[in-house]
């Protein structure tokens, strides 16, 4: 599975004013991997993910995709770079219904190929089938994740980042959508960054995983490895999620 | 007047005692609130000292007035809606059961009688019952009118509703051609008729098709992006001005400078877009507010161009195309094209098409754009700024397209409104207009065409169909000016609509994306602010 490097940051440090929330992060994440990356509230898991997207924008060290340095590029072009965003909140469009949410997510593919994609999302999902004309506001929170993921896959991504899928949602649907990341990964070969809390499910989903501690990446290795470390289990697991 | 008393003891008193109380308190507090402000009066006397008028008198009307309504409210009121609420639940018809009530047939029959009669009487409506009554007399004919279409409009409403932009569009091409044939009938020859439209052309059909399609172009910035602007009025003074200058220091045709003046509208949306990027909702509502004070206090005092205060005026008519000249001087004008009577009349109604193909230009453009990709970024960007960058939307130009778009439609109103007038300047390019123009579009309910179209409908005409009341003069004295009070009228469809329909008229959006079926979902499903 492992292929060519896809994302490669090395030591990002990002400020909010004169806070630093990220203290020279190195990640990489290779080509057809899922990648996880794991830690407690505000250890700037999520900042991470905003400033690979350019906002807020990395103070120093470099952000490289495919070969381009992205770590001065204004948010639409990374975006155009093919890379894909569930944000964190799932930021669906309220007021506008599924179809048009989806639409979209299509508009950086110039909606070429929106009638085969749009049948592919709702064959992963097809709870957005019946919601078709519904609004975004008016889903359910697992619907609106679906809905967010299923956005993001119709820029056909090469690398999808998802920012806390599993948030606020009962465990029967962060099954069915760690199942989904999985079968995509599965069968299409997409590269999948996640940020969870989550660390029991993200770890078992994913292939290698980092563990992000006050701005600071301290650990690393495969799933396996970290959930069978025993510093992960009794920070993150031990009478935690299931 | 929201009195509001702990429900406990609600339950406990009859409604007859609780009205009561309730009267008291509402007395109480009217005479808290006004006795300064209506109770004494300074004023001037005659060595012009300053003294102070006592005004009990008004004051205990008032209070009494106050008090009778909140005791009726309490009393009858209230049990009746409650009953009433109950009712439409039960039936699941919640205005169904108050309308049937109101609107049946012999109420009908005796308005259309009523609207009968006093038009026979028209011409001996004076003489038979005095000046004073017959204004009342006229009052009641135009109540009557208004009875018969709304019945009309309730008992055909499946059928309008369905058809409604077309129904619409032919009512709005073949008014002018009504109200002619109606006066002509009316006064008994084809010259009267024409001259009569005058007013119902000009001071209806055109004053509020100017702000049908003001409001329509401000929809595009705050309906569609929701880029809150204060200041739309600063477009509609650059295309005013624009048509104005050009027009009369180069002479050029109203059919060059309307895309021009659109074109430099436009120029300065994005001009103010610029700056502004970066900022939404309050912020930026402050920064368009100064923009459009800007545009007029630099109109004010730069005379050696504009003229100053005292505005620009012997601005060039339009023409048919070049074809027809509605200038009485010309050899082409009308009269001698066609070989008919001369009158005013035809320019006004030649500038209602004229409005009216504006207008329909703006709907058409709305409803195509809002399909395309630009416009479908103009909604995500109003839902979520975030999420569209995110999804490689480049927000700043999506936000100054819609600057430059709205504002392009604001510049064409501006040029028609110059060529309508003869005669502009900064007066015309308040604030208030600003102001009005977007309580239009929220009134309307952000972002629908036929809301906002009906919101200048209801607000432009009623505020005009003030200056018709001239019955009031009887009951005020004579110093009494309907039309002063429209922004009262203003702010009551205000407090009215924000009650009933937080989201304006017409709540719901139409979505632009479907598989197989249209299904529009009423805003009301989706919480505030969040849908």
């Amino acid at each position: 599975m492992a292929g060519t490097t896809l994302l490669d940051i090395k030591g990002v440090q990002t400020y909010y004013g004169n806070i630093r929330a990220l203290n020279g992060v190195d990640v990489t994440v290779k080509q057809g991997e899922i990648v996880a990356l794991i830690g407690a509230n505000g250890a700037g898991k999520s900042t991470l993910m905003m400033t690979i997207f350019g906002a807020p924008r990395a103070r120093a060290g470099t952000i490289t995709f495919a070969g381009t340095d992205i770590t001065q590029m204004p948010t639409h072009e990374i975006a155009r770079m093919r890379i894909a965003q569930s944000p964190e909140g799932r930021r669906i469009f309220p007021r506008m219904t599924v179809m048009e949410n989806l639409q979209m997510g299509a508009s950086l593919d110039n909606l070429q190929h929106y009638d085969e994609d749009v049948e592919k999302v709702f064959t992963l999902f097809p709870r957005l089938k019946e919601r078709i004309a519904q609004r975004g506001g008016t889903l359910s929170g697992g619907e609106q994740q679906m809905l967010s993921i299923g956005r993001a896959l119709m820029a056909r991504p090469k690398l999808l980042l998802l920012d806390e899928p599993s948030l606020g949602l009962a465990p029967l649907i962060v099954k069915q959508i760690f199942d989904a990341i999985r079968e995509l990964n599965r069968t299409q070969g997409l590269t999948v960054f996640l940020v969870e809390q989550n660390a029991f499910g993200a770890l078992r989903l994913a292939n290698r995983g980092y563990v992000m501690v006050n701005g600071n990446v301290t650990m690393s290795g495969t799933g396996k490895e970290l959930l069978a470390d025993p510093e992960v289990r009794a920070a993150y697991l031990e009478g935690g999620h299931h | 007047m929201a009195v509001t008393v702990s429900p406990e003891r609600d339950i406990v008193a009859n409604p007859i005692q609780r009205a009561i109380r309730e009267a008291l308190y509402a007395g109480a507090i009217v005479l808290g609130l006004f006795v300064l402000f209506i109770g004494l009066k300074t004023d001037q006397n005659i060595s012009n000292e300053l003294i102070l008028v006592q005004r009990w008198g008004l004051l205990a009307v008032l209070m009494i007035a106050t008090m009778v309504g909140r005791f009726l409210y309490v009393a009858y009121g209230q049990p009746f809606l409650a009953k009433q609420k109950i009712a439409d639940v039960a039936t699941g018809l919640l205005p169904a059961s108050v309308a049937t009530r109101f609107f049946r047939l012999p109420y009908f029959i005796a308005a259309i009688a009523i609207v009968a009669v006093l038009v026979l009487l028209a011409g001996s409506l004076d003489g038979l019952l005095g000046p004073a009554l017959a204004g009342y007399a006229r009052f009641v004919r135009a109540l009557a009118i208004i009875y018969a279409l709304a019945w009309v409009i309730y008992y055909f409403r499946a059928f309008i509703l369905a058809h409604f932009s077309g129904l619409g569009i032919t009512a709005l091409a073949l008014y002018p051609i009504v109200v002619v044939l109606v006066l002509a009938l009316y006064t008994g020859s084809m010259v009267g008729g024409f001259q009569g439209s005058l007013k119902w052309v000009d001071n209806f059909g055109i004053q509020i098709l100017i702000y049908v399609m003001l409001a329509w172009g401000l929809n595009i910035v705050v309906g569609l992006a929701g880029l809150l602007d204060l200041g739309y009025v600063a477009f509609y003074a650059v295309g005013a001005y624009a048509y104005a200058l050009l027009g009369t220091h180069f002479g050029l045709s109203f059919w060059i400078l309307l895309p021009a003046a659109g074109a430099m509208a436009a120029f300065w949306g994005v001009m103010l877009g610029f700056p502004v990027l970066r900022l939404r909702g309050d912020y930026l509502a402050i920064v368009t507010l100064a923009f459009g004070e800007i545009i007029r206090l630099v109109i004010i005092n730069w005379r050696e161009v504009t003229n100053g205060s005292a505005g620009i005026s012997g601005i060039p008519k339009v023409s048919f195309f070049g074809l027809i000249s509605f200038n009485v001087s010309d050899p082409n004008y009308i009269s001698k094209v066609l070989g008919i009577a001369q009158s005013g009349a035809y320019y006004k109604i030649f500038l209602y098409y004229l409005i009216l193909g504006l207008c329909l230009l703006t709907a058409f453009v709305t409803i195509r754009l809002r399909r395309m990709p630009v416009g479908r970024a103009w909604e995500a960007l109003r839902e979520d700024e975030i999420a569209c960058r995110s999804l490689g939307i480049n927000t700043t130009t999506t936000k100054l397209t819609a600057f430059a778009t709205g504002a392009m439609f604001g510049g064409f109103a501006g040029s028609f409104f110059a060529a309508r007038q003869g005669f502009v300047s900064p007066e015309s390019f308040i604030f208030l207009e600003s102001a009005i123009i977007l309580a239009i579009v929220v009134l309307g309910g952000m972002g629908s065409l036929v809301g906002i179209a009906v919101a200048a409908m209801v607000m432009i005409g009623g505020t005009e169909a003030l200056r018709e009341l001239d019955f009031l003069k009887q009951v005020f004295g004579p110093d009494f000016t309907p039309e002063l009070y429209r922004m009262l009228l203003f702010g009551i469809a205000m407090v009215i609509v924000m009650v009933w329909k937080p989201r304006g008229f017409v709540g719901s959006r139409e979505p632009t994306a479907f598989l197989k079926i249209r299904r529009a979902v009423s805003g009301s499903f989706t919480k505030e602010g969040h849908g």
